[in-house]
């Protein structure tokens, strides 16, 4: 491994406590992954990125800021990476998944908040994470109660631009949503030093509708009855997507993609004879959060696609570039990121549409209904999505979790359950 | 068909309980007992107090519970969801049914549709509503969980409304700090299991067949009674439905036969 210990004293970083994070790391990427039998050669580059998280990626965004490009940090798939990429800006995801930073966050936010806002405020605050101290600002969005207070406290150590997410999907409310890219927009033009143009939209605009059709030719390949990759390899994937440059994430995807539709034509498989396909649906899977693909892997069955923001939701549907004005292409903007269905929008009848296409698409046994403790959102959809998939005969397990190990005993006693009697 | 003898280990997270049965699906030996600190341990204390006749015949061995993984010999491990199911099909005969299981740790509904497990819900980490929670509550009435359940059934309604262990006990103190009759206490208490159980079955459809009670309470009559004021219809049980587990765990082998357990207390 690189010599990284330079570069994270130099952004301030704890490194006694991230010494700490770093042990850890490695056995759980070695025995979520690299027990893997048969994987694909194109996992080669995220076993690679993985393997030095805290280290490839930021020494490139530290290059990059070098030369005077800003690094925005985001939390949200909601966040239009288009407007910041045009304007010469850097997007990162910022989201944690490990339990070592839950701590720090409940230092100052209460028990009850979901794992995920606990560990990124932890994450900031015990200056354990370059890429949060790396980020120049920080987006926020309003698709939830906990982030919303959640970046009251997070703005009073880092910069921080809030973009307010309709909760209803009327005509009114996505041109609203336009307005908020437009104003956006002028926000980051600001700490860029760039204007945006029809040209650099239109560029950056086409940039992550490659990277989403690549993610998307990955998923595809995941439809095959004959699986070529696993779901922990999948997830693994979208994970980092979040981090990578888009143009090279696209090119990464898409060499995957192309050994995957070999392995389909020559039936090389990393399914057992008899699993079970399960479609994961819920909330999301930050890094290195691999609890339930771990265990769902490991008791029969196998991971074929994911109905979250670490899924599908990320790059299912693309932006129209067609505009010819800034203001066109903001609601072309506008209009490919409201067709998400996030669990913040009332009423949501498009995510149980979702869940039942992508089922029946990836040819799903069964689906998983998953949420991180004190998610309320998605905990109470739950009821909707398990009514509407059992009125399908699509049989559906709802679970709730967090980021601790203690629960696994159980969890798996409940999935195991869920594939024998999908057994019969 | 395979005349050998099969046995069935349930290592729930208070009591072992095992059968055994012969190649006609006849039982012929059962066990109960703690399942202690060591669930390897006690999986090994089952099979040295087998009788000889299954201890020489080469007898095939279905692990189910918590401790399911921590039987070295077993040829077979499954949920105790499944098992509790079969189990349930077997005891109240019928292909259509709805298992109340409360055990130790843990309390879990399952339905049951053409004989097969359909659906299921499972507590979560919270031990509200299972047979830890009565013995929490027993304990701090000085009871036993028998005495308390035939305490309460002598009690007038009194309510119990955290959903929390800790904070429940906390508020059994609270009643017993203002004087509240032990009987009533105890009725608060296993009206609160009952109230829980409710709950959970609000997140599932239950199936048009019986409702059963199997696991470690199916013994205390007002838990029964308790349930069925909740539920609004008759819920069975069986004295050996304490075996359920163990009973469709071994069913896995003998093809759905197992006759003859007759009594469930040894």
């Amino acid at each position: 491994m690189a010599d990284y210990v330079k570069m994270w004293k130099d952004l301030g970083m704890d490194l006694e406590s991230h010494d700490m994070l770093c042990q850890v790391l490695p056995t759980a990427v070695g025995d979520v992954f690299l027990t893997q039998e048969n994987r694909p050669k194109a996992m080669d580059f995220w076993d690679l990125v993985i393997s030095e998280v805290h280290g490839i990626r930021p020494a490139e965004l530290i290059e990059e800021q070098k030369k005077g490009r800003k690094v925005f940090g985001t939390f949200c798939v909601f966040v239009p990476d288009e407007v910041i990429i045009a304007a010469n800006g850097i997007v990162t995801g910022l989201c944690g998944g490990s339990q070592f930073w839950v701590p720090g966050g409940e230092a100052v936010l209460p028990k009850n908040t979901c794992p995920l806002i606990k560990a990124s405020v932890g994450a900031r605050l015990g200056r354990t994470c370059p890429f949060f101290r790396i980020a120049d600002v920080y987006v926020g969005e309003t698709t939830c109660d906990g982030k919303k207070k959640a970046y009251e406290i997070l703005g009073q150590d880092v910069p921080m631009l809030i973009m307010d997410v309709p909760q209803m999907k009327r005509e009114k409310d996505i041109l609203k949503w336009k307005d908020e890219i437009a104003d956006f927009a002028a926000k980051v033009e600001q700490i860029t030093g760039n204007r945006l143009t029809v040209e650099n939209l239109k560029a950056a605009i086409r940039t992550v509708n490659e990277k989403r059709k690549a993610m998307q030719r990955v998923y595809d390949a995941r439809k095959s009855l004959n699986l070529p990759i696993s779901g922990r390899d999948a997830l693994l994937m979208t994970q980092i997507s979040f981090f990578d440059d888009p143009a090279r994430c696209a090119q990464m995807c898409n060499r995957l993609a192309d050994e995957l539709e070999q392995r389909i034509r020559d039936g090389v498989s990393v399914a057992k004879k008899g699993d079970k396909r399960i479609l994961i649906t819920g909330t999301p899977l930050a890094v290195p959060n691999w609890k339930l693909h771990n265990i769902i892997e490991t008791s029969g069955a196998v991971v074929v696609c994911e109905e979250m923001c670490t899924g599908t939701r990320y790059f299912e549907n693309l932006v129209d570039d067609s505009g010819e004005t800034l203001d066109e292409l903001f609601m072309a903007l506008a209009r490919r990121y409201m067709k998400n269905n996030c669990a913040c929008f009332t009423p949501n009848p498009g995510r149980v549409d979702d869940i039942i296409r992508l089922a029946e698409a990836y040819h799903a046994d069964g689906v998983i209904d998953c949420s991180l403790k004190f998610c309320g959102l998605y905990d109470i959809e739950k009821r909707s999505v398990s009514e509407a998939l059992k009125a399908k005969g699509i049989p559906v397990l709802s679970l709730e979790t967090d980021y601790e190990d203690s629960d696994a005993g159980q969890l798996r006693t409940r999935i195991e359950a869920f594939v024998e009697m999908l057994n019969g | 068909m395979d005349k050998r003898y099969g046995v069935g280990i349930d290592i729930g997270s208070t009591c072992a309980k095992s059968v055994a049965v012969d190649g006609d699906g006849v039982v012929v030996w059962h066990d109960l007992r703690p399942t202690g600190w060591s669930s390897v341990d006690t999986a090994g204390a089952i099979q040295s107090s087998l009788p000889e006749a299954v201890k020489a015949g080469q007898a095939r061995f279905v692990a189910t519970g918590y401790g399911r993984v921590s039987v070295p010999f077993a040829d077979k491990c499954l949920t105790e969801i499944s098992c509790h199911g079969k189990g349930a099909v077997h005891l109240f005969d019928a292909k259509d049914l709805n298992v109340i299981d409360i055990g130790g740790q843990d309390t879990k509904l399952i339905v049951i549709t053409n004989g097969a497990v359909s659906e299921f819900v499972m507590n979560d980490k919270c031990s509200a509503g299972t047979g830890r929670f009565l013995e929490v509550m027993a304990n701090t009435l000085s009871v036993t969980p028998g005495g308390l359940c035939d305490m309460a059934s002598r009690g007038g309604e009194t309510r119990i409304s955290s959903l929390c262990t800790v904070f429940a006990e906390s508020e059994v103190i609270n009643l017993i700090g203002r004087g509240t009759p032990r009987e009533d206490i105890a009725w608060g208490v296993v009206d609160s299991i009952a109230q829980k159980v409710k709950a959970q079955a609000g997140k599932l459809r239950l199936g048009s067949g019986p409702l059963c009670l199997t696991g470690g309470l199916c013994g205390f009559p007002f838990v029964l009674e308790r349930l069925e004021r909740a539920f609004g219809r008759e819920v069975r049980t069986d004295p050996r439905a304490r075996f359920a587990g163990a009973l469709g765990a071994v069913r896995r082998l003998t093809g759905g036969k197992s006759r003859n357990l007759q009594t469930a207390d040894g």
